[in-house]
């Protein structure tokens, strides 16, 4: 189950991202932001901007066009 | 001399275009940069100033950009040359490429210029263009330090990545 969940649903590049960000600062190390987008960017870049900030994908999934991420915040 | 030491995650853009196309390429990369932890400086000279004036009124021409193509009706057309000259057609092609930006929730300048400032991008602007364009401090954003180019190459050298856009 997520924490937090963050609808980034018809934003294009960079903004999922930027989005992402600043939600996962208000986590605490650990808990889960569950991200939902439709910026078929989206799956190459939050792979990507998880393996340089060191947060997780513990799970994704697709469905009608859109992604969901689940995102575990690292300490 | 003081040694240089490089932080991998560091990254410093020159920002020398001022229209509303070339005004993104150095806003996303350095918001996503910062939202990935990078330390980026952007050092903003020439016509990149017009990005830091609080008031924008950024534009596009089709003019000597013959690889510009504008979705129309499911295909796309292109401007010639002499059409793109006549006066209103640069206000047209750039309110068209702002309903664009919106339609494709692409942000706009000012949304990515204040997430960068929000996210402590650190914003240089060229004293020099400054005095030769006869700016005023008071017409830029609030933030923004004046220096010119010992300033920037003291950053670069730290830098790890170095771009020019």
């Amino acid at each position: 189950m997520a924490d937090q969940l963050l609808d980034a649903k018809g934003l294009n590049c960079p903004l999922p991202i930027l989005k992402t960000k600043k939600m996962l600062q208000t986590l605490e190390a650990g808990q889960v932001l569950e991200v939902l987008a439709t910026d078929p960017g989206a799956v190459k870049d939050f792979a990507a901007f998880c393996r340089t900030t060191g947060n997780e994908i513990v799970e994704q999934s697709e469905g009608d066009g859109v992604f969901k991420f689940l995102i575990k915040k690292s300490a | 001399m003081t040694e240089n030491i490089i932080n991998p995650k560091s990254m410093s853009i020159i920002v020398t275009k001022g229209t509303l196309d070339w005004g993104y390429p150095p806003f996303i990369l350095a918001t996503t940069a910062a939202a990935m932890d990078v330390e980026v400086t952007m050092f903003f000279t020439f016509y990149g100033l017009a990005l830091l004036k609080k008031d924008l009124n950024l534009k596009v021409s089709t003019l000597g950009n013959p690889a510009m193509e504008m979705p129309m009706g499911g295909g796309h057309m292109q401007m010639p040359n002499l059409l793109g000259a006549l006066p209103g057609m640069t206000d047209l092609t750039s309110s068209m490429m702002k309903d664009m930006i919106k339609k494709k929730g692409v942000a706009s300048i000012e949304e990515l210029r204040e997430a960068a400032i929000l996210s402590d991008v650190r914003i240089i602007a060229c004293q020099m263009t400054m005095d030769l364009f006869e700016y005023k401090h008071e017409e830029m954003i609030d933030g923004v330090e004046y220096g010119g180019a010992a300033s920037y190459m003291e950053t670069a050298l730290k830098s790890h990545i170095n771009l020019y856009i």
